[in-house]
């Protein structure tokens, strides 16, 4: 069976390339193959949210997409949010400064569900924000700060912009 | 939890996805991939072929012409929940879709998908049904219309042979204006609903129900239109009494059981969402009255 395949991408701005199996699913290619482990791999079966990455644009769980059908698109994970500087993203001071995080398992999710949600909706309501982060599962914070974290990013990337 | 492997094929044409299916034994297609790819990562499927859609060209397209919106099968959740044509024309669907999955699995999730995969608490198939849709399939002896009422065959199994793929389906869309209502219950935002139900009603200038559609969802092994509360409905005031008799016909149904609800739970819920879902759709047929007038 010839599953064996080669795939081109861009990650975080750079071109990248690999051989890949055509059932190992885009998160398990960003962390094993690429040695991005930013993605964090939680339950593998499009509950959790933890794998959430943005591909074209759109926030997509990268346990439900196979590496082979991201061949020629754009990903970003969460080691694509900071400057080349180490400056961090708004969402990522958002987070910092509400205490948006505990144990981080869930926090690479959360900022890239966020990262594609807020830029067109900077004036979220903490309603949308509670419904756009409903697929990402937090065992430690209860969400609190998390909404808080968001409600200041939409503000801090609306200045920005 | 990672997947058997499988042979995958990324074709172009529907050609070759008809000729791939009718070749290869123990094919599967692949589609958004929202509901198959947990499926392959918890074993539960084990393809020898997998057979990707996305570079298909074309499935994606939705066409409104006249009152028939034709909904590609590849046309994502989330572009439809954004659509301008589905928001004027089909608002039950905008409502509809924001409850399936997540805003992460509605990037990839797709409509025809949805009507294929038939998980029996899914909504789409439900506002297919709804419309009294179209499905449009092909297959190694050409194409074929399927009417939405003869698609399920029973749990989670559409009317499809081995080398057959869904095109598109059509809706027949209502005329404005009228009243629309999706509602569901689950235990969280974004969970497989215990049961959910969509309405659409038409009154005359009279304040009589003209016209009416009953789905309900999560309940049976397919979705149920509630005909018997439809004919009660058409030519009834649209008085709290009226409702309660309709809604009470959907206890008559056959309900599944798992261990998120019983069988009488689910006929008690079904009941209680109809009388709700009729009640919103009452209510915003008045208000869209009101603004046409």
């Amino acid at each position: 069976m010839s599953t064996l395949r080669r795939i081109a991408l861009t990650v975080n701005g750079t071109r990248r390339t690999c051989e890949v199996e055509a059932r190992e699913h885009l998160g398990d290619v960003l962390r094993e193959k690429l040695g991005l482990t930013g993605t964090h791999i939680g339950c593998e079966h499009g509950v959790c949210g933890a794998c959430t990455v943005v591909v074209d644009g759109l926030a997509v769980r990268s346990c439900l997409m196979l590496s082979v059908q991201a061949d020629g698109s754009t990903v970003t994970t969460v080691e694509g949010l900071a400057a080349a500087d180490g400056a961090l993203h708004p969402l990522q001071e958002a987070f910092w400064n509400c205490h948006g995080l505990q144990c981080g398992f869930c926090t690479p999710g959360m900022l890239m569900t966020l990262a594609a949600f807020l830029p067109a909706r900077p004036d979220a309501t903490e309603a949308d924000i509670r419904e756009v982060i409903s697929g990402n599962i937090c065992r430690c914070t209860g969400y609190e700060s998390i909404v808080d974290a968001a409600l200041e990013a939409g503000q801090r990337m609306k200045k920005g912009a | 939890m990672k997947s058997a492997p499988f042979a995958y094929y990324d074709p172009r044409t529907i050609g070759e996805v008809v000729g791939l299916l009718a070749s290869r034994e123990n094919a599967m297609i692949l589609a958004g991939g929202q509901s198959l790819v947990p499926m392959l990562n918890l074993r539960v499927v084990f393809p020898d072929h997998v057979i990707d859609l996305n570079r298909v060209a074309g499935l994606d397209r939705v066409e409104l012409t006249g009152d028939v919106l034709r909904v590609g099968a590849m046309a994502r959740q989330h572009v439809l929940e954004a659509h301008p044509d589905v928001k004027a024309r089909a608002p039950i669907l905008t409502d509809a879709l924001r409850q399936v999955g997540h805003f992460q699995t509605r990037s990839r999730g797709t409509f025809g998908g949805s009507l294929c995969h038939l998980d029996p608490a899914a909504e789409l198939p439900g506002i297919a049904a709804l419309y009294d849709a179209t499905l449009h399939v092909e297959g190694t002896n050409g194409r074929r219309d399927i009417p939405i009422a003869d698609w399920p065959q029973d749990l989670m199994t559409p009317n499809l042979t081995s080398d057959e793929v869904l095109l598109a389906a059509s809706l027949s869309l209502w005329p404005q204006p009228h009243g629309y209502a999706f509602i569901e219950f689950a235990r969280r935002q974004g969970d497989f609903a215990i049961a959910g139900v969509g309405a659409l009603l038409t009154l005359n200038a009279d304040d009589v129900i003209t016209r009416c559609a009953i789905i309900v969802v999560g309940m049976g092994a397919r979705p149920i239109r509630l005909a018997a509360a439809e004919r009660l409905l058409v030519g009834a005031a649209p008085t709290a009494d009226a409702f309660t008799a309709a809604a009470a016909t959907a206890r008559a149904y056959e309900a599944l059981s798992d261990l998120h609800a019983s069988t009488s739970y689910r006929q008690h819920l079904a009941s209680v969402l109809t009388r709700r879902a009729l009640e919103q759709a009452v209510f915003r047929c008045r208000e869209l009255r009101n603004v046409h007038a």
